[in-house]
C-alpha cells in the first residue's frame, strides 16, 4: 500500500482512478488514507493545488517530483460529492458535474438550452410540426451521463419498445454501472493465435454489428510475415487461405485497446465518449455527432463508423444489450469494442474470449492480484501495442514464457 | 422621440435601398448570380441524398475517414486568415492604397469562413445533433478537444470580420468619422485572431500521434505560410474583377496589388522552405514514418494516385514563386494573374487533398486504401463554393457603391443637390 508522501512538497497524483504507474510497472490504487488526525481522508499537495479526498475514493500516486499531467482532472477531486452521486470519476466538464450534483435544479445551462431550443423550434415550426412527438423527443434527448435515473428508465423503455417492434424480439437494455474495484484488462497470447477469425465473427454476432454492405467489425486480425511485428505496413488484413495457420506467418488480432489514456476521448468535441470507472471506453451513440475526429485520433483503428443505416437480420439479433454497449446503433454514429460491457458487468467473459478455439484470449480484473490477467503480466513476456504513444493500453500481448 | 423616429425611418430606408441595390443589376450580374444559385441548388440536392442515406453516399470509409470536405475546410480557413495581410499594412502602417480596399478583404474573409463552417457541417454525420457542440446549450469538450477550439475560433473570426467592415461601411454611408476608440480594439483583435484560426486548425491535426504525417511541429508554421500565399492570391484576382465590374470607380490601385504580391513572394519562400525542411527530415532519417510522404510523392506499394497531383502542385508553386520574386513579372498584370492562378491551385492541392489524405494512408494498422472523391462530394463542394461566392457577390454589391460614394445617406445627398442647385 502506498502512503501519501508525508513531508514531501509535491505528491504526484497522476489521475483520479486506478492508474498504471509506468515507473514501478504496477496498477496502483489507493483505497484508504488517513489524515494527520486519523480521519478517513487524505490531503495531498500538488502543483495543481490542494486535493482532498474522501474515504473510498481511488487514486494513484507515482513518485515524488514529477510534473502533474492532469491538473484539470485533479481539480475535480475537490468536489467530494462526486463519487457518491455517480461512480464515474472520468469526466472533464465541470458543468456536467454540477448537473449531476443537483439533478432536480433548473440550471442556467438547462435554461439556456431550453430557451434556445424553443427559439429554434419556433423558427422551424413547419419542419418540427411535421415531426412526430417521438422524433422531437429523440432530437432533444440528453447526454446519457446527464440523465436522472428516472429519465434513463424512460429512454430505455422507449428504446426497448422501438427495438422490439423493429426486430420482433423482446429486448432488455441494461444500464448496469461498473462493478466496484474493477479495472478490466485483456491478454492475448500471440504464440497460440492461429488467425481463424472466430473472435471477429463471435463479436459481430454478440454486439449486433451491421451485417451486410457494409459489415462492421471491431476486431481486425493482421497477418504478418515471420520476422515482422512492429511495422504494420507489412501486414495483410484480408488474408484468405483454405486453412489457418499458414506457414511462415503469425497473426496479430487488434481491437480497441481500452487505453487508460485514451486519445479518442480527449479529441471528442461533445463528450460523446468517455472512460467508465472499470476502464472501458464507451460511446453514447445518441450523443455522437459523427465528426469522426476520434477515428483520426485512434492509433489502433479501434473505432468504426456507421457509414450507412446498420442492418441486422431479425433472427440473428442479440436482444440482451447494454445501453453503452451492444444495443443496435444508428447511421452516422461511431462505435467501438467495449470488452462486451453487457457481459463483463454481469460476470461473463467477453464473446471473443469465449469464442477463441486455442485459448489465446485472456481476460480479468487488473486490480485483483489473483486474477488471470495479473498472473500473465507478472509471469509472461508481455508487451502492448504502440507503447511509445503513451496510451497506457490495457490490452497485453504475450508469448509463451 | 422625433429623433428616434427619424433614425428608425433612416434605418428602414437603408435596408430597403440595400435590397433594391442587391436585386437590381446588369445582365452579367443576373447571369452570375443565377448560375451560382443553380450550383447551390444542385449541391443541396446532392447533400439531401447524403443526409438521407448517410455518409456512405461519399467515398470516405474507415480507412480514409476524412476526405474532400475537410480538405476544402483546411484550405478555406487559410484563405480566410490571409485577410490579416491586408489589415496589418492598412491599419497599423496606414499604407494608403491597401487601406482603400481592406474592407473588401475583410468581407472576403467572412465569406471564406462561412464556407469553411459549411464544409464542416456537411462532413458531420449527424447534423441534427449539431447543437450538442454549442457552448452552454450542448456539452462542448472545451478546452480538451481542438475541434471545440476551432468552433469558437472560426465563429469569433466570422463575427469580427462582419462587425468591422459593416461598421466602417455604415459609418461611411452616413459620411461620419468612425469611432476609432470603439472599432480599433476589434481591428487589433482580428490580427492575432486570424493567426489563431489557422494555428488551431493546424493543431487539430498536429495533436494526433496516431498519424505521424500530421504529428510534426512544423505544421502550424507551414499552414500559415501557405495560407499567406493562397489567400492574397485569391484577393488579387477578386480585386481586379471588382475594379473592372465597378467601372474603375473604386480605388483599387495597381500599387496595392503589387504590394500584396510582394508579400506572397515572401510567404511562398517560407512555405517551400518549411516543406523542404520536413522532406529532409523524413527522407534522411528514413524511419517508418516516411510511409505517408512516400505515398504522396512517389507512391507506396504501387498505390500512387496522389503522385501526379502533388508534383503538379510543386511545379506550380515553384513557378509562381519565381513570378512573384522577379519585380518585372510581379508588376505586370498578365504574369501576376498567372502566378496567382498557379498559387491558388497549387496550394489547394498541397494543403487540401495533398495534406488530408496522406494522413490516412497508410492507416495506423498499415492498411493502404486509396481515396478519390465521388460525384456527390464534388457537387456538394461546388455548391458550398458557390454559396460563398454568392454571399461575397451580394456583400460587394452593397459595399462597393458605399466605398465609391454612390450609395450614401439621404441627408448627404440632399445637401449635395442643394449645393449643386445653389451654384
Amino acid at each position: 500500500m502506498l502512503k501519501p508522501c508525508a513531508g514531501a512538497s509535491i505528491a504526484m497524483i497522476q489521475r483520479i482512478g486506478i492508474n498504471y504507474d509506468s515507473i514501478t510497472g504496477n496498477w496502483l490504487t489507493l483505497q484508504k488514507a488517513t489524515d494527520s488526525v486519523g480521519n478517513a481522508m487524505a490531503t495531498f499537495t500538488g502543483i495543481g493545488g490542494q486535493v482532498s479526498m474522501e474515504k473510498g475514493q481511488v487514486l494513484s500516486l507515482v513518485q515524488v517530483g514529477e510534473p502533474i499531467s492532469y491538473v484539470p482532472t485533479v481539480m475535480t477531486l475537490m468536489n467530494p460529492s462526486l463519487n457518491r452521486s455517480n461512480p464515474s470519476p472520468h469526466h472533464s466538464s465541470r458543468r456536467l458535474r454540477k448537473m449531476r450534483d443537483k439533478p432536480k435544479q433548473y440550471t442556467r445551462r438547462e435554461f439556456l438550452r431550453n430557451l434556445s431550443l424553443t427559439a429554434l423550434s419556433g423558427i422551424s415550426v413547419p419542419i418540427l410540426s411535421s415531426c412526430t412527438k417521438e422524433e422531437t423527443e429523440d432530437f432533444l434527448q440528453k447526454h446519457f451521463r446527464e440523465m436522472t435515473p428516472e429519465e434513463k428508465k424512460q429512454v430505455v423503455a422507449k428504446l426497448e419498445r422501438r427495438y422490439s417492434q423493429k426486430y420482433g424480439r423482446k429486448f432488455e437494455i441494461s444500464t448496469k454501472e461498473a462493478l466496484p474495484e474493477t479495472l478490466w484488462g485483456y491478454g492475448l497470447e500471440l504464440s497460440r493465435c492461429i488467425g481463424c477469425r472466430r473472435c471477429v465473427y463471435a463479436c459481430v454476432k454478440e454486439n449486433n454489428h451491421s451485417r451486410y454492405d457494409p459489415q462492421l467489425q471491431w476486431i481486425r486480425v493482421l497477418r504478418l510475415k515471420r520476422g515482422n511485428l512492429i511495422n504494420l505496413e507489412n501486414s495483410e488484413h484480408y488474408y484468405n487461405p483454405e486453412i489457418v495457420p499458414e506457414k511462415g506467418f503469425i497473426y496479430l488480432p487488434v481491437q480497441c485497446q481500452q487505453c487508460q489514456n485514451p486519445p479518442c476521448v480527449k479529441v471528442c468535441p461533445v463528450h460523446a465518449t468517455w472512460q467508465e470507472p472499470d476502464g472501458v471506453v464507451v460511446v453514447d451513440y445518441n450523443w455522437c455527432i459523427g465528426c469522426r475526429y476520434c477515428i483520426a485520433a485512434c492509433p489502433y483503428k479501434g473505432r468504426v463508423f456507421n457509414w450507412a443505416d446498420p442492418n441486422i437480420p431479425k433472427e440473428e439479433v442479440n436482444p440482451h444489450v447494454h445501453y453503452l454497449g451492444n444495443r443496435p446503433r444508428m447511421k452516422c454514429a461511431v462505435e467501438k469494442c467495449t470488452f462486451c460491457i453487457q457481459r463483463v458487468r454481469s460476470g461473463r467473459y467477453p464473446a471473443c474470449v469465449e469464442a477463441c478455439p486455442t485459448g489465446s484470449r485472456k481476460f480479468g480484473n487488473l486490480i485483483d492480484p489473483n486474477s488471470e490477467i495479473r498472473y500473465i503480466i507478472e509471469r509472461k513476456r508481455v508487451f502492448r501495442l504502440k507503447e511509445d504513444l503513451n496510451t497506457e493500453s490495457k490490452f497485453y500481448y504475450f508469448f509463451e514464457a | 422621440m422625433e429623433k428616434l423616429r427619424e433614425l428608425l425611418n433612416e434605418t428602414l430606408h437603408f435596408y430597403k435601398r440595400t435590397l433594391t441595390l442587391v436585386a437590381k443589376g446588369g445582365n452579367l450580374y443576373y447571369a452570375w448570380c443565377f448560375s451560382l444559385l443553380t450550383m447551390i441548388i444542385v449541391g443541396f440536392v446532392f447533400y439531401l441524398r447524403q443526409h438521407e442515406v448517410g455518409l456512405i453516399a461519399t467515398n470516405m470509409n474507415d480507412q480514409v475517414s476524412w476526405g474532400l470536405y475537410i480538405a476544402n475546410f483546411t484550405y478555406l480557413v487559410g484563405a480566410a486568415a490571409a485577410a490579416v495581410l491586408l489589415v496589418i499594412p492598412s491599419y497599423i502602417y496606414h499604407f494608403k492604397p491597401i487601406k482603400e480596399i481592406v474592407v473588401l478583404g475583410e468581407l472576403f474573409a467572412a465569406s471564406a469562413v462561412v464556407m469553411a463552417i459549411l464544409f464542416v457541417m456537411v462532413d458531420l454525420g449527424r447534423l441534427d445533433r449539431f447543437w450538442h457542440m454549442l457552448p452552454f446549450i450542448g456539452s462542448m469538450n472545451f478546452p480538451q478537444s481542438l475541434l471545440a477550439w476551432d468552433v469558437l475560433a472560426l465563429n469569433g473570426y466570422l463575427f469580427l470580420n462582419l462587425l468591422i467592415p459593416v461598421y466602417l461601411l455604415v459609418k461611411f454611408y452616413y459620411r461620419k468619422e468612425p469611432n476609432w476608440k470603439f472599432i480599433l480594439p476589434f481591428i487589433l483583435a482580428s490580427i492575432p485572431w486570424a493567426v489563431s484560426i489557422h494555428t488551431v486548425t493546424a493543431f487539430l491535426y498536429n495533436g494526433l500521434p496516431a498519424r505521424p504525417f500530421w504529428n510534426a511541429s512544423i505544421l502550424a508554421p507551414r499552414f500559415l505560410a501557405s495560407a499567406f500565399c493562397s489567400g492574397p492570391a485569391i484577393i488579387i484576382i477578386i480585386f481586379q474583377i471588382i475594379r473592372k465590374v465597378s467601372g474603375y470607380n473604386i480605388a483599387i490601385e495597381d500599387e496595392a496589388l503589387f504590394k500584396i504580391s510582394e508579400l506572397i513572394a515572401y510567404s511562398m519562400f517560407l512555405n517551400l522552405f518549411l516543406l523542404s525542411a520536413e522532406l529532409y527530415k523524413e527522407y534522411y532519417a528514413q524511419t517508418v514514418h516516411i510511409a505517408s510522404f512516400k505515398y504522396l510523392f512517389e507512391g507506396l506499394h504501387d498505390h500512387n494516385q496522389l503522385v501526379p497531383w502533388i508534383w503538379a502542385a510543386m511545379t506550380m508553386n515553384v513557378i509562381a514563386f519565381f513570378i512573384f520574386l522577379i519585380p518585372q513579372t510581379r508588376k505586370r498584370l498578365t504574369t501576376l494573374n498567372l502566378g496567382c492562378f498557379l498559387i491558388i491551385v497549387g496550394v489547394w492541392i498541397e494543403k487540401g487533398p495533398g495534406f488530408v489524405i496522406p494522413g490516412f494512408v497508410p492507416d495506423p494498422l498499415g492498411e493502404i486504401h486509396e481515396y478519390i472523391p465521388n460525384l456527390l462530394e464534388l457537387m456538394v463542394s461546388f455548391g458550398i463554393w458557390a454559396t460563398g461566392l454568392l454571399i461575397f457577390t451580394l456583400l460587394m454589391k452593397v459595399a462597393i457603391p458605399i466605398e465609391t460614394g454612390e450609395f450614401s445617406h439621404m441627408e448627404y445627398k440632399k445637401e449635395v443637390t442643394t449645393l449643386i442647385k445653389s451654384f
